[in-house]
């Protein structure tokens, strides 16, 4: 998978897009994994912008999960934005919403991170 | 083919409280007002339909016992899976419905040897009776032992010796397909601590799956597939739903249990018609185990692709009819 990414303020935005399945979480994985490495404290956080993510299944989220505890363990931060209506379903039911910073779009994203800053 | 569900908490027995019931009340009699129940019908009826089910009644509280009933049901050979507390009203049962001549056979699959799944074995009357015949079939080396501990001093007043029924011990293996009361029985080995097996019966062109206590990892693809093909076709999989999956991959990652998400993914996969979430947590209550219902339902429904699957939660005293 091919991941867009810009830079925005002092975050890294992340744009994945189409399905985080079984079929393409690893290769979403690997294609963040540079990101991540880079992702420490008092580096630059991660906004992955899900506006172009139409499903996550449990794999997808266990993908996110592993990056989430990576980038912890190394200091840094990292959230999601913009969920697609089907996407934050799931998130709610699977309750990742309670365990992840989601927020309601990048903007919204980028203002908190800076404000955390 | 019929499951009748006799114990569906998982790791403990729950009961309710003074305070949940008085809730339940209290809302009950608010959805009321202004309803016209004048009568024992239209009371019935509103109980019944309009009322939903965690207030109207209760999910329930024994560990897992699960019977599974051939047709016609009233053959002297019984299917039980797991002896959890569930064990004790399914043995009154049997003893209102048998009496205590004996002459009657109990096939008791063990999914595992923790508490929770052996400990209504002593309070289970039927093993009381002589000319019962109880066989335990389980794939643990330290199946009968196990059962014997739990009765001995000074954790339980009569020694599993004392026990008047013919109780036999039998040792399945995984992956090994075996032929028992009518019934086409495969054990599949899962995760959970110590092991633990789920269950394939099949019989009459009808199949269930019952497969608790088993965590699913999710990073391999092999096991994944060959859980799908465990399930395949089953007309209902009674499954450890008892973790969010956010839970089940982080703070209780190894704790040997599975998630509604996962559940609804496998059964998609194998094709199964039924998912019967089971093994609840002792901490839900019975508006939490309603919402998630309705949550799995809705998951299930954004992503379905083939032919529906029914999402199920057991309750003890769910009666379900394949």
């Amino acid at each position: 998978m091919e991941l867009q990414s810009r830079r925005a303020s002092t975050a890294i935005v992340i744009s994945p897009n189409g399905r985080l399945d079984q079929e393409h979480a690893d290769s979403f994985k690997q294609a963040l994994d540079p990101y991540l490495i880079e992702c420490k404290a008092g580096g630059a956080p991660l906004v992955l912008d899900f506006s172009a993510v139409s499903y996550i299944s449990s794999v997808g989220l266990r993908a996110l999960m592993l990056a989430a505890r990576q980038v912890k363990a190394q200091g840094g931060r990292i959230v999601v934005a913009a969920l697609t209506p089907i996407v934050r379903e799931v998130f709610e039911i699977s309750r990742f919403n309670l365990v992840f910073a989601v927020f309601a779009d990048v903007d919204a994203a980028l203002t908190s991170l800076a404000t955390q800053a | 083919m019929k499951v009748r569900f006799w114990g569906t908490r998982g790791s403990i027995p729950v009961a309710l409280t003074a305070p949940q019931i008085r809730a339940k009340l209290i809302a009950a009699f608010t959805r009321a007002i202004g309803q016209r129940l004048d009568n024992a019908e239209r009371i019935t009826q509103f109980v019944d339909h309009e009322l939903g089910f965690d207030i109207a009644g209760t999910f329930g509280g024994h560990s897992s016992c699960v019977q599974i009933e051939a047709a016609p049901p009233h053959s002297a050979e019984h299917l039980i899976c797991d002896m959890g507390s569930g064990a004790r009203p399914l043995g009154q049962e049997m003893i209102s419905r048998f009496g205590v001549a004996g002459g009657q056979t109990y096939h008791v699959f063990m999914s595992h040897l923790h508490w929770d799944h052996i400990m209504g074995f002593p309070f289970f009357t039927p093993a009381y009776i002589p000319g019962n015949r109880i066989v335990i079939h389980g794939c643990h080396a330290e199946l009968e032992h196990a059962f014997r501990r739990q009765q001995a001093a000074p954790s339980f007043p009569v020694e599993f010796t004392q026990l008047a029924a013919n109780i036999e011990f039998d040792t399945l293996r995984a992956g090994e397909t075996r032929d028992i009361a009518g019934f086409r029985v495969t054990p599949k080995k899962q995760l959970h601590g110590g092991d633990s097996y789920g269950y394939r019966f099949e019989r009459d062109g009808k199949v269930v799956i019952y497969t608790t206590d088993s965590e699913h990892k999710l990073d391999n693809a092999e096991e994944r597939d060959g859980f799908a093909d465990f399930f395949r076709d089953a007309d209902m999989v009674i499954f450890d739903a008892m973790y969010s999956l956010a839970d089940a991959i982080s703070v209780k990652a190894d704790w040997g249990h599975s998630s509604n998400i996962v559940g609804v993914e496998l059964c998609q996969l194998a094709g199964a018609r039924r998912f019967c979430m089971f093994h609840h947590e002792p901490a839900s209550d019975d508006s939490a185990i309603a919402s998630l219902l309705v949550e799995t339902r809705r998951f299930e429904e954004i992503t379905r692709e083939g032919a529906p699957l029914e999402v199920l939660t057991a309750y003890d005293g769910l009666e379900v009819v394949l």
